[in-house]
């Protein structure tokens, strides 16, 4: 009792009065509540009846209750579950794996995928060729998403105020705010969703706001697409949606955009730009031209033909005097883009970034309108958001309404607020004024901990859904496994706030697509769907918007250094940041691993006296952040470039401890870049790791490069760069020893179309069952991935030329591997194959040493120890894990060629050309990976290695490497010098 | 000029004057046999076992982790257990070419140390051999580099140099084994008939294989002892031969060199005999050998340092200039890099503790006096170590592809493998100079005979 006052005079005179023994100050003031307790068995309140329904009126309601339970249980279940099998499906083979498509959705845009699984737990994606954003390709995030499908960090209950609770404790709590919000109307409702394509959630949502009309939704996701929807509607007086087409501009304009790997339409459209720069048959070639102006490194500007390092204040201006025609006085860069754009109208594309200011965009527009490029490399659609808001005022309004005690119900679908919401404005501050927080959401994280129900979320491969990708195009997201931790969608949870009972979300899509018309047969249509993983026709028509004609301000540039901010080309606004795959890939030229780091260009280092590593201290309009920096050639000489996603509060055991949080420093006002940054060292270091850390090429036969002038004017001119090839007799050994009649394998890297992207990287590892060693690791030279993407720079430090290497075992048909291994665990086989017996080696990583292109990779620990039950669901079933102590290499996906194998032999034939595809061939966007057999007459790999531009990398080593590269070609413009 | 030098004023003496046999054999005999060792030897036991444990410690842990304990990469998968593998062979040279290539060219010099020496090439083989197997990544099946016969018919590759390293280096430790045991006999028969204790006398008498000191004995013995001397001098030359295949047969730049053979060789010779001077030296104070080991000893086993050293600063200098010569790139760019990389301090190391510091050896007075003796000795194992770490380390760390290129970081256990393995040696050391006569008996009693019949 610890509220009771005792009046303690009182007390001293009843002692006084009576001897007693007294046991506590209670007992000694005599009250009347003691007395009573002394008297009863329990606790008071603890065996009252307290409710006024009588006992029998109880036993009524049991009575009903279980009658109605009785009835409940003839209803037959609709059966929708992915169950193990205790029959064997008659679609099963035990050991082959079935293919399924379906799709993932990243930031709302659906990207096409094939998914493998293996006894039915899904094991690989591949691209689905079908889909429009993906043509059969895949980019890191695809490939690296399976891995969040067995995270054991992600949320495993229902939990009430951290405490796990359950499905029908959680309805019965939104039953009951929902049904005080529907009397009001749902004036006090809030959702927070990101971006939504998908047709049946949007209608979902439009279902949940007739019943509470004044409802709000929100959206916000931090790669926000504002400034394109803004742009269009500043140059159109409506919003719509650009749909590019490389494969029709000769000459690309990119202003800060790195269409090439951040937008939802970019694996489609690296493959579209690819295709205008392959060489791929003999005679005179044309490519594309394309010119890029960023502050910070993209693939995009890596490929560039003439690059412009400038800050990303000042890229408006540039676009300014592009549209005004004013390039007079403008840099060598602005002169000649202008002038080839115009050259070219008709055929030339002026792209802007996400990132850049809405006028920009609009700019960009005119000047395609101007040039007659709309219509032919530049179209419009509807916007695939159904309902495409301005995200950054709808969150800025929610926020306000939050703050003013006007929100009593918040739905969170996904996303991460708390963390990735502008710092200004303070959206974990207002949210805590909210009544009831609902999040659903993957994994716990920043702001699932300040809600008070977390819901976990079925990842894609557990979901039925839908979606639909930058054109338009739906596709139907079908699950391949039961929800491993009983998760539930964003259908279900609004399906759960209209509809009381929810149907299934199968029944959800089903219903909604069946209630469209849009085919004859639906359930033909339906089963297509499913199987081919889009349905046909309904990407988004074309529209013709008007321009309109009012002039464009544009904001002016501000002096001195500035701030950009970029979605991590890994972990990208946070979301992968729990994913190790994604942590242990190495970024685009700066190889780092496991962090983010301001990047610097070297000039600013120099002026500030800073190194890699070394602290600073970053203030941007009263906010500050410390960050480690990274030197970083090509950067703009006063841009800082911090990339999102990292330094999260909540995360799990991957993601935590890693990178600087840049959201401490995004502001409403300054979602992307803003100027008036200030840079402090402050003296501490910070050790990064990086997986490649010499990036001059040494005057190397490695990367050979030229002008598309150069091969025109004398194909064989790249042969000229290096010594010509040993004569094959020059060993020591028998060099017919093997003759290779049979198959003899072989693969062909175009550099010339590489983007470096990464995703061959991530591709394998999944393939391939390749750990993950962690940052120290990292550090001390112990990454394991197969193949790697080598970056070299050459020439100018601040604006030099990047390239982009992929470098797999080149499975030399004279390795230098072989002739030293002790037990002879490398050997070749009959068809050129360099195979690692894991079985027989012994560890003495002679062969590494020996091997000039340091492909091999060695298990120096243990590093497949101490994964849970669940995390080893994503091994592959057909390729070996490796021990503690063995050497490993690419294989050429062994597995695959097997695979191919068998149905081949079965039916007396040999592998056709195109059957296997290697799994970084597989992933490439731009197809710059062939695999193949050289003995095949007229297959593509044996094609591409008779072309001028073939060459082996360290060929005068005399490895006679099956792996080769074509050389990379720029096509400057021969008015600017190089 | 006293009649202890020769005419040029260097030592002549292999013996200080009045020796007797009776005197030979009763100080070299009564140090296995006495009740208590010096106390200097207690000092140097303690200290060696104390790093023999801190290498239990680190093969533990090695085997329970695996060699990522250590601080190799890729691409330096080879470090510090293939430098001390280098090191240690080459340490074990010493002993054979002292006993071996020194008797047969009857060079008497030998005496003295050979007993010595020759153990010494034993523990240091021991020493080496313990990396091969300890830098596996899969230690338990080491055996499957040995040609046995195999159900499944598997042979070990041929061509690989490891496996030639298999060979060389079980020739070479057991023909020593077997010398130095042949040696032994007489010394072991005299302890035991010095010995009065029963169980010392059984112990070295079971040791001395029943010798009886009879004429056909020592018939037998002296030729077997030359035909081993003849067995092993080509054992010298071969092992580290071999042992230099390792990386020359590699096409790495900074490896593959065929000047790798005797440049070996010639170091293995001199980091051995430099090895021998800092364990003479003090075991000759502690144990007031002076008399036995006198300086001439130490003389000659500095001029062979000396020669065996300008041979090794020849081999520095030809691969510098071939590197230039060959015009090829990669070797270039790897002496540039060796000379001026990240290690580039570490070479000019190599540099000031192999080829400098040891020219001190051609001043008389360093020569002479044990202590400035000594500590050229040291800076030359310290050098020849660092030589080797140059070799494996500053090749491999940048070969052909520049984007592989990386740096190697030695870590706790990469110290505590190196110093550990320091640690079985002295401790074997230690007991050897307990347990067994450390100078030859019979052979020393041999020069008293001569310098009998001179006077």
């Amino acid at each position: 009792m610890p509220n009771q006052s005792h009046k303690m005079d009182e007390i001293r005179a009843r002692l006084a009065a009576t001897p007693m023994q007294w046991r506590g100050l209670e007992e000694a003031a005599g009250t009347a509540e003691y007395a009573e307790r002394l008297h009863r068995e329990f606790f008071p309140g603890s065996s009252e009846w307290a409710d006024d329904v009588s006992r029998r009126h109880f036993v009524k309601i049991m009575g009903a209750s279980f009658a109605l339970a009785g009835l409940g249980a003839c209803t037959k279940q609709p059966v929708e579950k992915i169950v193990p099998y205790v029959k064997q499906p008659p679609e099963l083979t035990p050991g082959k794996p079935l293919y399924y498509a379906t799709a993932m959705p990243m930031d709302g845009y659906g990207m096409g995928v094939i998914a493998t699984s293996n006894e039915g737990r899904p094991t690989k994606i591949e691209g689905n060729p079908d889909h429009p954003a993906s043509l059969g390709a895949t980019n890191v995030f695809m490939q690296a998403g399976i891995l969040d499908l067995y995270d054991p960090d992600r949320a495993q209950a229902i939990l009430y105020g951290g405490e796990p609770s359950d499905w029908a404790s959680f309805l019965s709590a939104l039953n009951a705010a929902m049904a005080a919000q529907k009397s009001s109307q749902g004036a006090h409702l809030r959702i927070l969703t990101g971006a939504v394509t998908s047709p049946t959630l949007f209608s979902q949502i439009q279902a949940l706001l007739a019943i509470c009309p004044a409802a709000k939704w929100a959206q916000w996701q931090p790669v926000t697409r504002d400034n394109i929807r803004e742009g269009a509607k500043m140059a159109f007086g409506q919003v719509v949606e650009p749909q590019y087409h490389f494969d029709k501009a000769d000459i690309i304009v990119a202003l800060d955009s790195d269409f090439l790997f951040a937008n939802p339409g970019s694996i489609r459209w690296a493959r579209e730009f690819a295709d205008r720069r392959r060489i791929h048959a003999r005679g005179p070639a044309t490519m594309n031209r394309l010119y890029v102006a960023e502050p910070s490194p993209t693939m995009t500007g890596a490929m560039a033909d003439h690059r412009l390092p400038i800050s990303a204040g000042e890229i408006a201006g540039l676009a300014q005097a592009l549209a005004g025609g004013n390039t007079q006085d403008g840099s060598a860069w602005l002169r000649a883009a202008a002038a080839e754009l115009k050259q070219h109208a008709g055929k030339s594309l002026v792209i802007a970034g996400e990132s850049q200011p809405a006028a920009v965009h609009a700019l960009a527009h005119q000047i395609n309108a101007a040039l007659g490029n709309i219509g032919t490399t530049v179209t419009f659609t509807a916007s695939p958001e159904p309902w495409p808001l301005d995200q950054l005022a709808s969150l800025r309004d929610l926020v306000a309404e939050m703050n003013s005690g006007a929100v009593e119900v918040l739905v969170i679908m996904g996303g991460n607020p708390v963390y990735d919401a502008p710092a200004d404005l303070d959206f974990s501050e207002a949210m805590e004024k909210v009544p009831l927080r609902i999040h659903l959401a993957l994994a716990e994280n920043e702001t699932s901990r300040q809600c008070h129900w977390l819901i976990p979320a079925a990842h894609y491969l557990e979901s039925w859904g839908d979606v639909r990708a930058f054109d338009g195009t739906v596709s139907l997201i079908q699950p391949l496994i039961e929800p491993l931790y009983g998760g539930h969608t964003d259908l279900e949870l609004i399906e759960a706030m209209v509809h009381q009972p929810s149907r299934l979300p199968y029944d959800i899509v089903r219903w909604y697509w069946g209630a469209q018309n849009l085919y004859p047969d639906f359930e033909k249509s339906w089963r297509k769907a499913l199987s081919d993983g889009v349905l046909p026709g309904t990407a988004l028509p074309a529209v013709q918007p008007k321009l309109v004609s009012a002039p464009i301000q544009t904001p002016s540039a501000a002096a001195g250094p500035e701030l950009i901010l970029r979605a991590d080309p890994s972990v990208w606004d946070g979301s992968y940041n729990n994913n190790a795959w994604l942590q242990e890939l190495a970024r685009p030229f700066n190889k780092l691993t496991w962090d983010n780091a301001a990047l610097i260009s070297p000039r600013l280092a120099e002026r500030e006296k800073l190194n890699n590593g070394d602290m600073v201290e970053l203030k941007l309009h009263g906010k500050t952040l410390r960050a480690a920096v990274w030197i970083l050639p090509g950067q703009a000489e006063n841009s800082v470039t911090l990339h999102l996603g990292y330094g999260r509060g909540t995360t799990g055991r991957v993601g935590i401890g890693t990178g600087f949080n840049a959201y401490a420093l995004r502001t409403s006002g300054a979602l992307w870049f803003a100027s008036g940054l200030e840079l402090t060292k402050t003296g501490e270091s910070y050790s990064f790791s990086a997986t490649q850390t010499h990036h001059n090429i040494e005057g190397r036969d490695i990367v050979r490069d030229g002008t598309l002038a150069q091969y025109n004017a004398n194909p064989q001119f790249i042969d000229a760069q290096a010594e010509p090839r040993p004569p094959r007799d020059e060993t020591l050994y028998h060099p017919n020893e093997f003759k290779y009649t049979g198959y003899k394998w072989a693969m062909s890297v175009d550099l010339n179309t590489c983007i470096g992207c990464n995703a061959c990287t991530i591709a394998c590892q999944a393939e391939n069952n390749i750990p993950v060693v962690g940052k120290y690791q990292v550090a001390h030279g112990r990454d394991m991935q197969w193949i790697r993407v080598d970056s070299y720079y050459a020439g100018d430090l601040d604006a030099p030329q990047m390239n982009h290497q992929p470098v797999p075992c080149m499975h030399c048909e004279n390795a230098p591997c072989e002739l030293v291994c002790p037990v002879g665990a490398t050997v070749t086989d009959d068809e050129g194959l360099n195979l690692q017996i894991y079985n027989r080696c012994i560890g003495t990583r002679y062969c590494s040493n020996n091997c000039p292109y340091k492909v091999r990779r060695f298990n120096f620990l243990e590093f497949n120890a101490g994964m849970t039950p669940v995390q080893k669901m994503v091994k592959n079933p057909s390729v070996t894990v490796r021990s503690r102590g063995v050497m490993e290499k690419c294989t050429y996906c062994t597995q695959r060629i097997n695979a191919a194998r068998i149905p081949a032999e079965e039916e007396d034939r040999r592998i056709r050309d195109g059957e296997i595809v290697t799994a970084c061939q597989a992933a490439c966007p731009t197809g710059a990976i062939v695999f193949g057999d050289l003995n095949t007459t007229g297959s593509h790999v044996s094609k591409l290695k008779s072309l001028p531009l073939d060459y082996w990398m360290l060929g005068e080593l005399n490895t006679r490497p099956r792996t080769s590269y074509l050389a990379k070609l720029r096509n400057p413009n021969p008015e600017m010098g190089t | 000029m006293s009649e202890d030098m020769t005419p040029l004023g260097y030592p002549k003496r292999l013996l200080a004057p009045g020796q007797t046999y009776a005197g030979v054999t009763d100080k070299i005999a009564s140090i296995p046999l006495a009740r208590h060792p010096p106390r200097a030897w207690y000092f140097g036991f303690a200290a060696g076992f104390l790093l023999l444990m801190m290498l239990f410690v680190a093969i533990t842990w090695l085997l329970v982790r695996g060699v990522g304990i250590w601080g190799i990469n890729i691409p330096v998968a080879w470090g510090f257990a293939i430098v001390n593998f280098v090191w240690w062979i080459g340490i074990g040279h010493a002993g054979t070419f002292i006993s071996a290539i020194l008797l047969l060219l009857f060079q008497k010099w030998r005496t003295a140390i050979n007993r010595f020496t020759e153990a010494m090439t034993l523990f240091a083989v021991a020493c080496a051999g313990l990396f091969p197997l300890l830098h596996l990544g899969r230690p338990w099946v080491f055996w499957w580099i040995l040609p046995y016969p195999d159900t499944m018919g598997v042979w070990p590759q041929f061509r690989s140099p490891l496996v030639w390293d298999v060979f060389a280096v079980s020739t070479y430790f057991t023909v020593s084994l077997l010398f130095w045991y042949l040696g032994l006999l007489p010394d072991l028969a005299a302890v035991r008939d010095t010995a009065t204790k029963p169980l010392q006398r059984k112990l070295y008498g079971v040791l001395a294989l029943g010798w009886r000191n009879s004429a056909a004995h020592w018939q037998r013995h002296q030729s077997a002892y030359l035909l081993l001397a003849g067995l092993a001098t080509p054992l010298v030359l071969s092992v580290h031969s071999v042992v230099s295949f390792d990386f020359s047969v590699a096409i790495v730049p900074g490896w593959h060199s065929t000047i790798f053979p005797p440049y070996f060789v010639a170091g293995a010779i001199y980091s051995g005999f430099a090895m021998v001077l800092n364990i003479v030296i003090p075991i000759r104070k502690i144990y007031h050998m002076e008399d036995l080991i006198t300086p001439r000893y130490l003389n000659n086993m500095a001029n062979v340092m000396l020669v065996t050293g300008e041979i090794v600063a020849y081999g520095y200098l030809i691969e510098a200039f071939m590197a230039w010569f060959s015009g090829d790139k990669f070797d270039e760019y790897m002496m540039r890099n060796r000379a001026f990389g990240p290690y580039g301090w570490v070479f000019w190391g190599l540099m000031l503790v192999n080829v400098v510091i040891p020219q001190l050896l051609w001043l008389k007075r360093v020569r002479l006096n044990p202590v400035s003796l000594f500590l050229v000795a040291f800076s030359i194992n310290v050098g020849m170590w660092v030589e080797r770490f140059v070799i494996v380390i500053t090749s491999l760390h940048r070969d052909f592809t520049p984007s592989a290129w990386g740096m190697f970081y030695p870590t706790v256990w990469d110290w505590a493998t190196l110093f550990g393995s320091v640690g079985l040696f002295l401790t074997l050391l230690f007991i050897f100079i307990r347990l067994m006569p450390m100078i030859s008996i019979s052979e020393t009693r041999e020069l008293v005979c001569e310098e009998k019949e001179q006077a």
